[in-house]
C-alpha cells in the first residue's frame, strides 16, 4: 500500500483528497454513502456571517462535461454552523477545512472569529478563505481579482486563526495574471492556495431566447474546466520553483472525476486534491477518487504520494 | 435525515413507448425495498465518460422488491433533451446507475379519508402506486388525469384498476373532457367530500390545484418538478420558497424536504415564467443590490 499521507503547512493528513466547497453541503448527505472521515479533510459549504437565501432559479444548467451554478452563496450562517453543522462534522471524526466568506474583508474577520469560538473547533485542520466566488451581485466583491482586495482579507484572516491552523485562500482563474494573485495571498500571510474557482460564464436558453440562468451570470465547472485548473497550478508552482513567489502548498481543485485526473492536478504541482462536480453525477466520487489515485500511485512505482506532487515540472520537455 | 438510500448499478429490462413516453423498468437492488410512494431516483445518463454529468431525476411510478430479476424500479420518462433522449433509447440489458429512493414521500392520512389523486401529463406516474397504498388503509380514491392532448396521458387503463373513479380532461379535448384538470378538480373533492387532494405535475397546475383544494375544503399534497443537479441534497440547485410551521418562509432543497410539500406552504406568489424569485420576506433574501 502506498503512503497516501500529505502535509499541509505543517498539518499532516491521511491522505490528499477532499470535496470540494459547495459541492458536498456540510457532510450529512454524503454520509449517507460513505463516512466522510475517510476523506483527507472534508471541506464544507462556503459559510457567511448571516443565513443567505441564495439566488433566484434557474440556477443551473447543463454545459458540455461542466456545468454553470449561480447558488450565490446560500446558507444558514456562522452561528447555525458553528451550532449545528461543525459538531456533526467533529462527531463524524472528519477533519475539516471550513470555507468562509465576506461581504467585506472586516466581515471575513467576523466569521472566523466566531468560527474559532465554535466547541467543535478543533476538528478544523485549516480555513479556506473564499475571496473568489463569482455569483455575487456586485462583481467588485471579487477579492480575488484585486491583489491589494485579495491582501486585505487574507490578512483578516490571517489574524483571527490560531497558529497552527492553516489559511488557504481560494482563488480564481477569471484574471489576467493568477501568479500576482498567488504572491500578493502568500505574502498577506496566506499559508497555502486553493485552485481554483469557477469561471464566470452564460448559457442561452435557445427557446426562450434569454439567459437560462435567473441570475445571467454563473461559475462554470467540472470536467470542462480542469485543464485551466492545472494550467493555473502550474503557472503558480512554477513560479513557487523558480522562487518569484513565497513557496506554499497548494490545493488543486478543478474538473477532477476520476483518480487520473486527480493526478494530473497533483503532478503539476498540488499536494491536496478537491472533487467539485463530480460528486454531482456520482454521490461516491471523493472516495472513489482517493482509491483511484492510490492505484495510480502504485502504478507509478512510487511508494509514496508525495513523490508525485510537481513531478511534471521535472519532465517537462525544453526546447 | 433518512439512511435508506442506495447507488447501485442497474440494468434495463424492459423499455416500451406508452404514448409521448417511456415506461422503463431498471433491476436495482435495494431501491425497491426502501421506497414509498412520492420518493424518486436519480439516474446518471450517457454511461461513466458522459459529458452530461448531471442526474435526471425521475418519481418513482412502481417498485417490485424481489422479481425474478431481482428488486426492479419502474420510472416514466418524456424524451425532452440529450440526457432524456439517451434513457428513452436503452435497450434490454443495458446498464443505468441509479441513486434512490430519495426525497420525502407523500405522507398518507391516519384515517381512511376520501382522497383525489390529481396527474398532469406523465405527472400521474407515482400515483397508482400511491391509490393501492391509501385503498389499503380505507380510503375513497378517485383520480383525475389531464394532458395537453390523449397521448400525452399517462395510465389512464391503469387508472381504473387502481381508483374507485377516474375523471380524464385533456386540453384540445381528443380524450376525456376538454379543458383542464382544475375545471373539474372541484366538483370531484366535493361530491367525494375528500379531505386531501394529492397531486403531481407541472408548477402552474399544482398552483391551481392547491386554490381550488383550499376553495373545497381539502389539504393539497403536492409533488414538485424542479430541476436537479445531483438529487441527494448537496448541489443546492432545486430550491423552492416554502412557508415553514414557524411561519418562515426559506429556500428549501426540493429533493430532500421535498419533492412533496403542502400546497398552502409553497410561496406560489415568487413562481412566474420559468423563474422563482427569493421573496422578500425569506430567511436571508437579497437586501437591495442583490447578493
Amino acid at each position: 500500500m502506498a503512503d497516501m499521507t500529505t502535509v499541509l503547512a505543517g498539518v499532516e493528513l491521511p491522505n490528499p483528497v477532499m470535496t470540494a466547497s459547495g459541492c458536498a453541503a456540510n457532510g450529512q448527505e454524503l454520509h449517507r454513502f460513505f463516512p466522510v472521515s475517510e476523506l483527507g479533510a472534508f471541506v464544507t459549504k462556503t459559510v457567511m456571517k448571516d443565513p443567505r437565501s441564495g439566488r433566484a432559479t434557474p440556477r443551473m444548467a447543463e454545459t458540455a462535461s461542466g456545468m454553470l451554478n449561480s447558488i450565490g452563496l446560500q446558507g444558514p450562517g456562522i452561528d447555525v454552523f458553528c451550532e449545528k453543522d461543525l459538531p456533526w462534522l467533529a462527531e463524524q471524526g472528519a477533519r475539516v477545512l471550513v470555507s468562509v466568506a465576506g461581504n467585506t474583508a472586516e466581515e471575513f474577520g467576523e466569521v472566523v472569529q466566531r468560527l474559532v469560538a465554535s466547541p467543535a473547533w478543533s476538528c478544523v485542520v485549516g480555513v479556506e478563505a473564499n475571496i473568489s466566488c463569482p455569483n455575487v451581485a456586485n462583481r467588485g466583491l471579487v477579492f480575488a481579482c484585486d491583489p491589494v482586495s485579495s491582501e486585505r482579507v487574507v490578512q483578516i484572516v490571517r489574524t483571527r486563526v490560531p497558529d497552527g491552523v492553516p489559511v488557504f485562500a481560494k482563488l480564481t482563474p477569471d484574471v489576467t495574471d493568477i501568479v500576482a494573485i498567488a504572491d500578493a495571498a502568500l505574502r498577506a500571510g496566506a499559508d497555502g492556495l486553493t485552485m481554483i474557482n469557477t469561471l464566470l460564464g452564460i448559457v442561452i436558453d435557445t427557446d426562450l431566447l434569454r439567459p437560462q440562468l435567473a441570475g445571467t451570470t454563473g461559475g462554470l465547472s467540472g470536467p470542462a474546466v480542469r485543464p485551466v485548473a492545472v494550467r493555473a497550478i502550474w503557472q503558480v508552482v512554477s513560479a513557487m520553483r523558480a522562487g518569484t513567489v513565497p513557496t506554499a502548498p497548494v490545493i488543486g481543485v478543478g474538473g477532477v472525476r476520476t483518480g487520473k485526473d486527480a493526478l494530473e492536478l497533483v503532478a503539476a504541482g498540488a499536494c491536496a486534491v478537491q472533487v467539485g462536480t463530480a460528486t454531482f453525477n456520482d454521490p461516491h466520487a471523493p472516495r472513489r477518487v482517493l482509491t483511484e489515485l492510490e492505484a495510480e500511485v502504485t502504478r507509478h512505482g512510487v511508494t509514496r504520494f508525495a513523490d508525485l506532487v510537481g513531478i511534471a515540472h521535472e519532465r517537462m520537455v525544453t526546447l | 435525515m433518512s439512511a435508506g438510500v442506495v447507488q447501485v448499478a442497474g440494468e434495463v429490462i424492459a423499455n416500451r413507448r406508452v404514448g409521448a413516453y417511456h415506461h422503463l423498468t431498471l433491476v436495482a437492488p435495494g431501491v425497491a425495498e426502501l421506497a414509498h410512494p412520492g420518493q424518486f431516483v436519480a439516474l446518471a445518463v450517457g454511461g461513466p465518460t458522459s459529458a452530461n454529468l448531471l442526474r435526471r431525476c425521475f418519481s418513482i411510478h412502481k417498485v417490485k422488491p424481489s422479481g425474478t430479476y431481482g428488486g426492479t424500479v419502474d420510472v416514466v420518462v418524456a424524451a425532452h433533451g440529450p440526457g432524456t433522449q439517451w434513457l428513452t433509447g436503452l435497450s434490454a440489458h443495458d446498464a443505468v446507475d441509479v441513486v434512490g429512493p430519495l426525497g420525502r414521500p407523500f405522507p398518507l392520512p391516519a384515517e381512511p379519508v376520501a382522497c383525489v389523486l390529481v396527474g398532469g401529463g406523465y405527472g400521474s406516474a407515482p400515483l397508482f402506486w400511491l391509490a393501492e397504498a391509501l385503498r389499503e388503509r380505507g380510503c375513497h380514491v378517485e383520480m383525475v388525469l389531464g394532458a395537453a392532448s390523449e397521448d400525452r396521458l399517462f395510465g389512464v387503463v391503469e387508472a381504473r384498476r387502481s381508483a374507485d373513479g377516474v375523471t380524464v380532461t385533456t386540453d384540445d379535448g381528443s380524450a376525456g373532457r376538454r379543458g383542464w384538470v382544475s375545471d373539474v378538480l372541484g366538483d370531484v373533492v366535493d361530491r367525494t367530500s375528500a379531505g386531501v387532494v394529492y397531486a403531481c405535475g407541472p408548477m402552474g397546475m399544482l398552483r391551481s390545484v392547491t386554490d381550488v383544494a383550499r376553495a373545497h375544503g381539502a389539504v393539497a399534497q403536492v409533488a414538485v418538478e424542479e430541476s436537479m443537479a445531483c438529487g441527494v441534497g448537496v448541489c443546492m440547485t432545486c430550491v423552492m420558497p416554502v412557508t415553514g410551521n414557524d411561519g418562515v418562509t426559506r429556500m428549501v432543497r426540493s429533493c430532500v424536504e421535498g419533492p412533496v410539500f403542502r400546497g398552502d406552504r409553497v410561496r406560489w406568489d415568487a413562481i412566474e415564467g420559468g423563474i422563482t424569485r427569493v421573496p422578500d420576506d425569506a430567511l436571508g433574501a437579497p437586501r437591495p443590490g442583490g447578493h
